[in-house]
């Protein structure tokens, strides 16, 4: 394994150059350009916000400006979830050529994926800036925990990349069974809700190891409080063993790609 | 490992399973319930095995050129995949040191929209290079490609040479401690592959270790001191290169290739008006007899024959499905036989002959025999090249007047 990362971190010019192409290639044949990164992420959080101002008509309670930047900011990081999976499902398979006539550390696929989504993100979150000018949030200490949060969110998404990657491969159906799984995720998520709506069975939902960590960041961006610490060292210990689990299998996997793609 | 040894190969065995494999979990999952419940139904996935290495040993040390040979289906692009690590061995060890870059595929990763700019990088980082490194060798690169006017335009708008130029140019550039060539230097124009021929040349001289896989086989005599020859996945021979190829030669030509088909040619004969011969005058009538052995029963085929030049080129080739003759199969045990009838209209010089056994209807070789037999033709008329073309002189002498362009129209 140490064995593995070290090969890998020595290609990490090529995790760039692969990463960069598929930014390069979405953005040349796109005549949006640039706007493909923000058009994702903005259909989920004016859906997000829909849905906000749905809820509120029925409990009567108002909106406030607080709430629509919480479901922004999930709705982007969940928007970077999605894509990351979505992306990374299909990396491997369609690279045919790359798998089955050079050798180089194939876990480059999925994480060019996640990597590409991420610069995604970012350019996304230049969105939060603008309603946060708009909003006068103020930024507060609190936002230390954001790269944190964010670098937790990553390692769990990575792992599930690399194993939905191999997976893929092997089982071409595996890429449906995934939408099938994020459209019905998103409900199960809280993005477009806060946990506590649902009092008991709060504790329920946050076992999504998601949850805790999209709660986080709605708690020290918008809020300015502090996340849950209990709840975030359990997304912390899942998205280390996810990243684990998905490092190993896919290089155990990996000497049958060739064979079976 | 001794201390100049930089790859060893040991009783390495590669098996492929053959017949249909569950790529969808819709189809894995009945299949798991089935046997589940007992009712597996052993025909349905019947476990062929195919090995397509059986016990391969050799060793190569730093410095040398090494060529791999044999026919179709023998298990060269196999070895190179397990010596590439893109496929693990299903038994037996191999010792690799150092960097290694293959040159399998021309211009892997190469992407349509991207500039030839653009894709130096693409592809160099996934032949191993750094980022700094290509920085360093771009003009290089670039300069020994010849396309230096188009760097900058998307390689879809570059014709098929130029794509393969960029991409060797660039893996001519990767400098590995270990470098994998199968049989690349069949693109581009002469003055192209023997530019190829050259920087390999260099490779080898710069202290490079090579492995080259290839059917020209006056490159692998050229290149390569030694060489291998695989047949059906065992070693058939291994040592200097002229001997090899004079075993493979020979082999191919008795048509012992122990190929992993039912269906074998047996018997070559090559006849002119008198009886067999080898040395034809150009224009002569050949007639080909081709005579071909089933151990089982055989898929519907039919017979190609082929004539190529010394370099290799394929000069013409027939059959007998062009010539209107239906499909043949075989029982068990059964022999067929033809004979083509040819007028040899090429001009002086060696030939070889090949013949396929070819299944058209699914476009699949069953059987493939290089060189089948080797011709000389004489060619009477002072003609060069490949073909007689029956040159004669009906005119000869100084022109009269120079006619302008609209006279010439006129006539």
């Amino acid at each position: 394994m140490r064995q593995a990362l070290r090969k890998l971190v020595a290609r990490r010019d090529l995790l760039y150059m692969i990463a960069w192409r598929e930014i390069k290639i979405r953005y040349k044949q796109s005549a949006m350009g640039v706007m493909w990164a923000i058009l994702l992420p903005t259909v989920i959080v004016a859906a997000g916000i829909v849905v906000r101002y749905g809820m509120s008509a029925l409990s009567g309670k108002t909106v406030s400006m607080q709430d629509i930047a919480a479901v922004t900011v999930k709705g982007l990081v969940w928007a970077f979830f999605a894509g990351a999976l979505r992306f990374s499902s299909t990396s491997l398979i369609a690279n045919p050529n790359l798998v089955t006539k050079i050798y180089m550390p194939r876990e480059i696929f999925p994480l060019a994926s996640v990597l590409s989504q991420l610069l995604d993100l970012g350019v996304a979150s230049t969105l939060v800036f603008v309603i946060f000018l708009f909003t006068r949030l103020g930024a507060s200490w609190e936002l230390l925990w954001v790269p944190l949060l964010l670098l937790i969110t990553v390692a769990l998404v990575t792992g599930w990349a690399l194993l939905v990657s191999a997976a893929c491969l092997f089982f071409r159906d595996v890429k449906y069974l995934i939408e099938v799984f994020l459209t019905f995720a998103v409900f199960v998520t809280p993005v477009f809700y806060d946990v506590s709506m649902f009092q008991k069975w709060a504790n329920l939902l946050l076992l999504n190891p998601l949850a805790p960590l999209l709660g986080g960041l709605e708690k020290c961006i918008v809020y300015g409080r502090m996340p849950s610490l209990p709840w975030l060292s359990y997304s912390a210990a899942v998205a280390l063993i996810s990243l684990a689990a998905g490092f190993h299998f896919f290089k155990k996997w990996e000497p049958k790609f060739a064979e079976n793609i | 490992m001794a201390s100049d040894v930089v790859l060893r190969v040991e009783n390495v065995s590669k098996r492929f399973a053959l017949g249909e494999r569950h790529d969808a979990l819709r189809d894995l999952i009945p299949s798991i319930l089935a046997n589940l419940a007992g009712r597996s139904r052993p025909n349905s996935t019947a476990k062929k095995e195919f090995w397509a290495l059986r016990d391969v040993s050799f060793e190569l040390c730093r410095g040398e050129a090494f060529g791999i040979i044999g026919a179709n289906g023998a298990g060269k692009s196999t070895m190179l995949k397990l010596i590439t690590g893109i496929m693990e061995p299903t038994s037996g060890r191999m010792d690799i040191r150092g960097r290694l870059s293959a040159l399998i595929e021309v211009g892997a990763g190469f992407h349509p929209d991207l500039t030839g700019r653009e894709n130096i990088y693409l592809n160099g980082t996934i032949l191993g290079m750094s980022r700094a490194e290509i920085d360093r060798k771009f003009e290089a690169i670039v300069e020994f490609s010849g396309l230096t006017d188009f760097i900058d335009t998307p390689v879809k708008r570059y014709s098929t040479g130029m794509y393969a130029r960029l991409g060797f140019s660039v893996a001519a550039h990767v400098d590995p401690d270990i470098l994998i060539v199968d049989e690349v230097l069949s693109v581009g124009d002469m003055a192209f592959q023997n530019r190829c021929l050259e920087r390999m040349n260099k490779i080898i001289r710069g202290g490079s270790t090579v492995i080259f896989v290839s059917h020209n086989l006056q490159a692998i005599a050229e290149l390569c001191p030694r060489t291998v020859l695989l047949d059906a996945g065992r070693v058939g021979t291994i040592g200097p290169s002229q001997e090899t190829i004079k075993t493979y030669l020979q082999c191919a030509e008795l048509g012992r290739w122990s190929q992993a088909s039912d269906l074998i040619v047996s018997q070559i004969n090559v006849r002119g008006a008198y009886g067999q011969k080898v040395a034809f005058d150009s224009g002569e009538k050949v007639w080909v007899d081709v005579e071909v052995q089933c151990s089982c029963q055989s898929q519907p085929f039919s017979v190609v024959l082929c004539v190529y030049d010394d370099k290799q080129y394929e000069v013409s080739h027939t059959s007998t499905e062009y010539l209107g003759c239906p499909a043949v199969s075989l029982k068990p045990g059964e022999r067929f036989a033809c004979t083509f009838e040819m007028d040899l209209n090429l001009a002086g010089g060696t030939f070889y002959l090949g013949v396929d056994l070819f299944r058209f209807d699914v476009e699949k070789v069953l059987y493939h025999l290089f060189p089948a037999a080797t011709i000389f033709v004489k060619s009477h008329a002072d003609v060069r090249g490949i073909v007689d073309t029956h040159p004669k002189i009906i005119a000869f002498g100084r022109a009269s007047r120079v006619r302008s362009r609209e006279e010439i129209g006129k006539t």
